[in-house]
């Protein structure tokens, strides 16, 4: 690996990292075409060519979902504080957490705050897949309970943009608590007659499925996100059968009526604001 | 409890109860010589049985992670049918989620503990072959979790209290149970329960497995049986992914702190039931017996609390896990913090227009 010259720019790349290797090019794991860097981020990180919905991070979900400059955050400086003191191999959850903050340039792995989306206040929660796998701990519970608090108080609706590997095992029941913590919120939320909207991106999956992202009154996902419970390789193992195609998609959840409606992310933010527009007291 | 029988090692034992095993394999071999020779070996015998006493002491006093998961799972511990049939007056079972099917994983009814009338919500795993297929091994599937939920909302209704005891090793993983929107059900019984007007108490008895234990187990209190386990994914799942390595369970069942021992430390249950010497299989009828005296002066606190007071305790029980205040997260973390101001104050303001085409 070559160094990259430093630049001046003391911020973290906006640019997601997962599915992009260093380069100007990368290949679309929908349609296995090399594409222009910049070209499918112009696009929203959109595959201009099959549509895949490349995995992004957190701060540029914002920058697409939310108008210019309107984003404040509320409780950035909450971290673990590793409750089960947690090691594993030759390494402890503490030293990962260091580590994903360095790469990924997040603190923890859901970003909280209030909003504009078109012009309609919201509190919106949106999570980092680059942190942990956006799994779920005490941090992220907290966090998403704070934003459901906001909601109510400022009579707001909360957005959230769900993208998980799940419970975050590092931290164990502490981590499992959160589901329950999490639906508590939500439900003081429906009881204050908030609205809720639930977005689905790739992955949702395990422990953070099972609690707020499926209690949206409204449930958007975002094409071909994977929607889950459990892993699709654990239920491989367990029933040792190939899994049917397009098991556990956004449109397999569409055509088994757990969601709403798919959207494309070019027309997320409009749709987001008519159904805010349409639930309007 | 008036019976108890003292067979204390009856076969089965566990990997690590060898020496346990061993004073049973020689008290039976006095007794056949005895029978064979017409000796009295009743004062070794007995000593044989004080030794083994204090050795199941000794042992189970210091249970390691592993070993406990290893009692939790034991084959003949008490399953749900026992509890059921040994503390539960006049059960009246209520089948049906009134969608799909009759989860046998998931047993729902009413009926009478101590001189109370409740709602029992049990997890069954199954004894025998034929009952483990039928209860698919204690692994509910939606229609389990929603069965649940429609019977405890009958009892609310009715302003019954609600017992539900756990013991899966988790949520059923398979395409059906996908198809059918497992994360749904068990996410809308997390809500519900939060807000049930009925006292609510949740006992892990088992298997205490992730979110197929959450699903029912959202309540005013959490107790566990002494060597049950709660965790937020089993040992051999945890190993396989952070160890690459399944056979790692013992390392990552001790790193999961899913004994209730650890649990009551981390003021994640509230009370843990003591199970009789050598873990409760050794004595199904004290297990029961102590689960139902747990039960009984449990509701009877819950029911001298107005309910809205116990839904206000509740909700702060649920908002306190893992961080009771939100201070306890706060750390100092500057440089990460300043990054994604950074990064956020980074997006532009100005208008530019972002193509969809390209
Ligand atoms: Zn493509």
């Amino acid at each position: 690996m070559t160094k990259k010259p430093k630049s001046s720019w003391n911020g973290f790349s906006l640019k997601p990292r997962k599915e992009m290797p260093a380069g100007l090019w990368i290949r679309c794991p929908g349609c296995e075409q090399m594409f222009y860097k910049t070209a499918v981020e112009q696009n929203l990180n959109v595959c201009p060519k099959c549509s895949y919905h490349f995995r992004i991070d957190a701060v540029t979900r914002i920058k697409y979902l939310a108008d210019e400059g309107s984003f404040q955050q509320i409780l950035s400086d909450l971290t673990t504080n590793d409750p089960l003191d947690f090691k594993f191999r030759e390494t402890t959850y503490k030293q990962r957490v260091k580590a994903d903050e360095k790469k990924s340039g997040a603190t923890e792995a859901i970003l909280v705050g209030k909003a504009f989306i078109k012009g309609r206040g919201v509190v919106l929660a949106v999570m980092e897949p680059n942190f942990l796998m956006g799994s779920m701990g005490a941090v992220v519970g907290e966090k998403f309970c704070a934003a459901a608090d906001k909601a109510i108080e400022e009579k707001m609706p909360l957005v959230a943009i769900c993208c998980s590997g799940g419970a975050r095992m590092h931290e164990g029941v502490v981590s499992l608590g959160q589901m329950a913590k999490t639906s508590a919120a939500v439900a003081m939320l429906d009881k204050a007659g908030g609205l809720f909207i639930s977005v689905l991106t790739d992955p949702t999956t395990g422990g953070v499925t099972a609690s707020f992202a499926m209690l949206g009154d409204c449930l958007i996902a975002e094409p071909k996100a994977l929607i889950g419970f459990a892993g699709p390789r654990t239920i491989a193992e367990t029933i040792k059968v190939e899994l049917p195609e397009g098991f556990q998609t956004a449109e397999f959840m569409l055509e088994h009526g757990f969601i709403d409606m798919i959207v494309h992310r070019k027309d997320l933010r409009s749709e987001i604001a008519r159904i805010i527009d349409y639930c309007q007291k | 409890m008036a019976e108890n029988n003292n067979n204390i090692g009856s076969g089965n034992y566990l990997g690590f109860e060898d020496k346990v095993a061993e004073f049973d394999r020689q008290a039976d071999e006095l007794r056949r010589l005895s029978s064979a020779k017409g000796i009295d070996y009743s004062a070794e015998i007995r000593r044989l049985q004080q030794q083994q006493v204090a050795e199941l002491k000794q042992l189970y006093s210091n249970l390691t992670a592993w070993q406990t998961v290893q009692v939790a799972r034991h084959p003949q511990r008490p399953l749900l049918p026992d509890y059921l049939g040994l503390m539960v007056k006049e059960f009246c079972e209520l089948h049906g989620d009134r969608c799909f099917g009759d989860d046998r994983a998931i047993v729902t009814g009413f009926g009478q503990i101590g001189r109370e009338r409740v709602l029992i919500v049990g997890q069954n795993k199954g004894r025998t072959t034929k009952e483990k297929i039928a209860c698919n091994f204690g692994c509910p599937n939606p229609e389990g979790y929603r069965k649940a939920i429609a019977k405890m909302k009958f009892a609310e209704k009715f302003k019954i209290p609600i017992v539900t005891l756990i013991d899966t090793p988790g949520a059923y993983p398979g395409v059906g149970a996908e198809e059918r929107g497992q994360a749904q059900a068990i996410a809308f019984n997390l809500m519900e329960m939060s807000r049930l007007t009925v006292p609510i108490i949740c006992i892990v008895i088992g298997e205490g497995g992730s979110g197929g234990a959450l699903g029912i187990g959202v309540g005013d209190k959490l107790a566990m049986l002494e060597f049950a386990y709660y965790s937020v994914i089993s040992p051999e799942g945890c190993a396989a992914i952070l160890w690459r390595d399944g056979s790692q369970a013992p390392d990552a069942a001790e790193a999961l702190k899913l004994t209730s021992r650890d649990l009551l430390r981390l003021q994640l249950v509230d009370e843990v039931i003591p199970e009789p010497l050598g873990g409760a299989h050794r004595s199904i009828h004290d297990t029961v017996y102590n689960v139902e005296k747990y039960i009984v002066k449990t509701l009877a606190a819950l029911k001298r609390i107005k309910i809205d007071k116990l839904l206000e305790a509740r909700y702060e029980k649920l908002r306190s896990i893992g961080a009771s205040p939100a201070s306890i997260l706060r750390s100092k973390t500057q440089p990460a913090q300043e990054r994604i101001k950074t990064a956020i104050e980074a997006i532009p303001r100005k208008p530019t227009h972002i193509s969809a085409e390209v």
